[in-house]
């Protein structure tokens, strides 16, 4: 398997690569046609992304995958405005894992860190700018005129009377040499049609008739069911098993063990989900047994009370902190949370003759071919992953260890039977890869103005990517996905002297990013501490943020926000407001929540949200991962806590492990601000300003400052 | 054997009576548009029509729907003609799209029962239905786009 790493912070750190290099490998190999699937002679088939057959379709191959973002639409569109070709003939498909769909920035296949657009927003205009040239030149041969005589409308080439469309000019084309890179020319902004204009998604007819295709739906005649029964404990192993009666079960055919636990192979779910109820196993529950929250917690609280690894510092923070007249001293808490894509987790494998093939929704589907490849002994040419929609990805998808996957192929392996895999709604809530649990301890000494003279800051929770592929990501010790968000904190160009350090502790518990990963955390401390300076200063928490702010994105956003949500306007007696602005994956994101606390019990009334993501490709998908990052955020800070006792993951299910609900949910209003600054992503950031937004607001209806999340109903009551 | 209608078709099924409904939908029928999302009826991806009832298929067991009409998101229209998923159309609703048969069959009920339901019928007629997207606020939208849809007499 393919160990590159990538950094993405460090790539979005870099403004400017995004646009000129990736002219580049575009142009895939000749053997790429053996990358997708079926195709004929006469298609034209210009590279690895686009397809053109005689009957006028046009079959758009995505690098990137569908998991609700909205890229079956966003990336098609980038590459129609180019092709100038009809928009209702357009079909989208998954790629395969193949060399020509690595991450233009990332050197993996990944859908993630919210940067599909943005990565391709060259590679597809491209792909389609070449496809047209092509055509064209057909078309100019045909019609025996100069290329520069003709022109392109909605799928036809057109020479004065003469017309021919894309699917008559395809199989001319195909014969064509691709034109030499740089000789490919892009439309003027000014003259984009798509690009920048609200469009429908193009999945929602299979995504409200029932048609839509998801890893879950795989159905083979000679296919078998499978469960598997994994440890009760985090790292614990199978020692003896008793499989008599789960056999005995009506439709159960075989029982196996594999290295993450005893599966159970059946007919259908059901017979497989009552031979695992089953079946008697007794486990070895290693060191995993030893965790519990309330101890965890303790100890990452002396950890933070040690010097950590530095990940940012500037000045004297110690001497300035210890002359301080005023200080904050806060401690916060953050628990585990499961991401629970509402499909859960599943993987069909088949096994025959040296070669693998697998159908499974995945973020990264060149990491699993790796992994069954490495499992099954075998090249990774000789599996082929078969992407389908994803029910929800969320980062759960994007395993490093390829888990639900790497378990498929061992069972498949083990049984030597063609498996679905299917996790039930518990072994999801219960099988880890959580977004770890966090503690932060910041003191911070206050300046004769009233603004912030000193910042020490202390962050301790597991690394996501020690011990990964991704480890590259951990530069000096410091795993930048733990304190993205606070070592970079745009108020730290305000603070002369500030201090930040981390503490990474080993657990068995898995941990993996978690829509917005460090964001999650480090945008509620640090917006939450400003909220509290405001007011210890005696302004306006806007103003104070004016005061501190010298980056013109979070000014922008934050300005448009306030405007849009009348910050200055009285509130219905009872209902109060907050404010939380944040940057994170290259979008910055403000937004203002209103709420009030009705018998005990706080409901959200209105969230207003804007964000500069710089040129916003649908804005209608912008809106969408607004509103849904908002609900993600929101169901978070109402109710999102994994806890362990003696390693046992306490919660199983939507009844404790809650998701927000129609009747719960604000109205929500999405500004986006009219931008050319670098594109950013749309997928995560609207999740980190939410909780700290909505805890700004509750403690202006109660006095009292929540540290702790998820919100518990004694924080709700006036301090 | 046990015999039922499914979207207006007789079948029989070999299955325990005690098999829910939804994986004989989907593991024997190959139904798939009706979705596991819980199996324990907290997130209602399961929905179906049981003799036009909107009930959870994964805590149903098949013996309920012995002799009874079922109908599942792939029988609601022939051609994509329901007003809700016109609506659902119009309204850009779907993100990940997995909640959302379970949300069409719930809505189709509540538009059937209040042909112009109000936000607080919204509330409780889909709070059960779980969208782990946040798609909620362009259901609602949706619902009611389709309800006036439906007041014309329907979708083209």
């Amino acid at each position: 398997m393919s160990t590159t790493t990538f950094n993405r912070r460090e790539f979005l750190k870099t403004s400017g690569t995004v646009s000129g290099g990736l002219l580049i490998s575009f142009f895939v190999p000749a053997s790429a046609k053996r990358f997708v699937g079926k195709h004929a002679a006469a298609d034209l088939f210009p590279n690895a992304y686009l397809n053109i057959a005689p009957d006028n379709t046009i079959k758009i191959i995505l690098a990137h995958v569908e998991m609700g973002q909205g890229v079956w639409t966003t990336l098609p569109m980038l590459m129609a405005e180019e092709l100038d070709c009809d928009w209702n003939k357009v079909t989208v498909e998954h790629a395969p894992a193949g060399k020509p769909y690595v991450h233009t920035a990332y050197g993996i296949q990944i859908t993630g860190g919210s940067s599909s657009t943005w990565s391709e927003f060259d590679r597809y205009r491209n792909a389609g700018a070449t496809a047209r040239m092509m055509l064209i030149e057909a078309a100019a041969k045909k019609f025996n005129v100069a290329a520069a005589d003709c022109r392109t409308e909605k799928g036809f080439v057109i020479a004065g009377d003469k017309r021919a469309s894309y699917g008559d000019l395809a199989g001319a084309a195909a014969t064509l040499p691709a034109p030499a890179p740089g000789s490919v020319k892009l439309k003027d902004k000014k003259d984009w049609q798509l690009i920048g204009k609200a469009t429908k998604r193009l999945d929602t007819k299979a995504k409200s008739n029932g048609e839509a295709q998801f890893g879950m739906d795989v159905h083979f005649p000679d296919m078998l069911t499978a469960v598997v029964a994994h440890a009760p404990v985090f790292g614990g192993t199978v020692k003896s098993f008793d499989a008599t009666a789960a056999k005995a079960i009506k439709g159960v055919k075989e029982v196996v063990q594999v290295p993450t636990g005893v599966a159970v192979i059946a007919d259908h779910f059901w017979a497989a989900k009552q031979g695992r109820d089953a079946l008697k196993i007794d486990w070895n529950y290693g060191p995993g047994e030893n965790i519990t929250t309330n101890t965890q917690f303790a100890e990452y609280r002396k950890l933070a009370a040690t010097k950590g690894i530095t990940a940012a510092k500037a000045g004297d923070t110690a001497g300035t902190l210890s002359k301080a007249a005023k200080k904050i001293n806060a401690e916060y808490t953050f628990p585990y949370l499961a991401h629970a894509p509402m499909e859960p987790l599943n993987c069909t494998v088949k096994i025959s003759d040296n070669k693998c093939e697998i159908w499974t929704g995945t973020q990264m589907p060149g990491f699993d071919q790796g992994t069954a490849a490495k499992i099954l002994g075998i090249s990774p040419e000789q599996v082929t992953v078969n992407t389908l929609f994803l029910g929800g990805g969320f980062g759960r998808r994007a395993t490093p260890t390829s888990d639900f996957v790497a378990e498929a192929v061992h069972v498949a392996k083990a049984s030597g039977k063609f498996i679905k895999l299917v996790w039930s709604r518990e072994d999801d809530i219960r099988g880890g890869y959580y977004r770890p649990a966090f503690l932060h301890s910041v003191n911070i000494g206050i300046g004769a103005d009233g603004l912030p003279a000193a910042w020490q800051h202390r962050i301790v929770g597991q690394s996501i990517v020690d011990g990964t592929p991704f480890s590259g990501l951990i530069k000096d010790g410091v795993d930048g996905t733990s304190v993205e968000g606070v070592n970079d904190s745009p108020y730290f160009e305000s603070i002369a002297n500030h201090n930040v350090e981390l503490h990474s502790p080993k657990l068995q518990v898995p941990v993996l990013w978690w829509r917005s990963v460090g964001h999650t955390h480090t945008a509620f401390v640090m917006e939450t501490l400003i909220d509290e300076l405001a007011v210890a200063a005696g302004k306006d928490p806007v103003a104070y943020r004016r005061s501190l702010l010298k980056s013109k994105r979070h000014l922008a956003a934050l300005e448009l926000a306030v405007e849009k949500s009348g910050w200055n306007n009285p509130l219905p007696a009872g209902h109060f407001r907050g404010v939380a602005v944040h940057e994170s994956f290259g979008s910055y994101v403000a937004q203002v929540a209103e709420i009030s606390i009705e018998q005990g019990r706080l409901r959200v009334h209105k969230v207003t949200c804007a964000i500069d993501c710089g040129l916003a490709v649908n804005p209608e998908g912008v809106r969408a991962q607004m509103e849904s990052g908002i609900i993600f955020g929101l169901t978070a800070v109402l109710y999102g806590e994994i806890t362990l006792q003696k390693g046992r993951v306490q919660q199983r299910n939507f009844h404790d492990y809650k998701m927000l609900r129609m009747n719960e949910t604000p109205v929500i209003e999405v500004h986006i601000v009219d931008s050319t600054e670098k594109m950013g992503g749309a997928g995560e950031p609207g999740v980190p300003p939410l909780a700290p937004a909505v805890v700004n607001a509750i403690f202006a209806a109660t006095g009292k400052r929540i540290r702790k999340l998820p919100v518990q109903p004694a924080d709700l009551v006036k301090g | 054997m046990i015999q039922l209608t499914v979207n207006n078709k007789v079948v029989s099924v070999d299955a325990d009576p005690s098999m829910p409904l939804l994986w004989v939908l989907r593991d024997v029928l190959h139904l798939t548009g009706t979705k596991y999302g819980c199996g324990m009826a907290q997130c209602g991806a399961c929905t179906v029509h049981l003799n036009g009832e909107a009930v959870r298929s994964c805590v149903t067991p098949v013996r309920r729907a012995e002799n009874q009409s079922v109908t599942t998101i792939e029988g609601l229209s022939n051609d994509f003609s329901h007003p809700l998923q016109q609506a659902w159309q119009e309204e850009d609703v779907p993100q990940c799209g997995y909640c959302q048969s379970g949300q069409i069959m719930a809505a189709a009920v509540l538009l059937r029962e209040k042909p112009d339901p109000t936000d607080a019928d919204i509330d409780d007629a889909m709070s059960g239905n779980i969208c782990r997207c946040g798609t909620y606020p362009r259901i609602r939208k949706a619902i009611h786009r389709a309800a006036g849809l439906q007041k014309q007499g329907g979708a083209k």
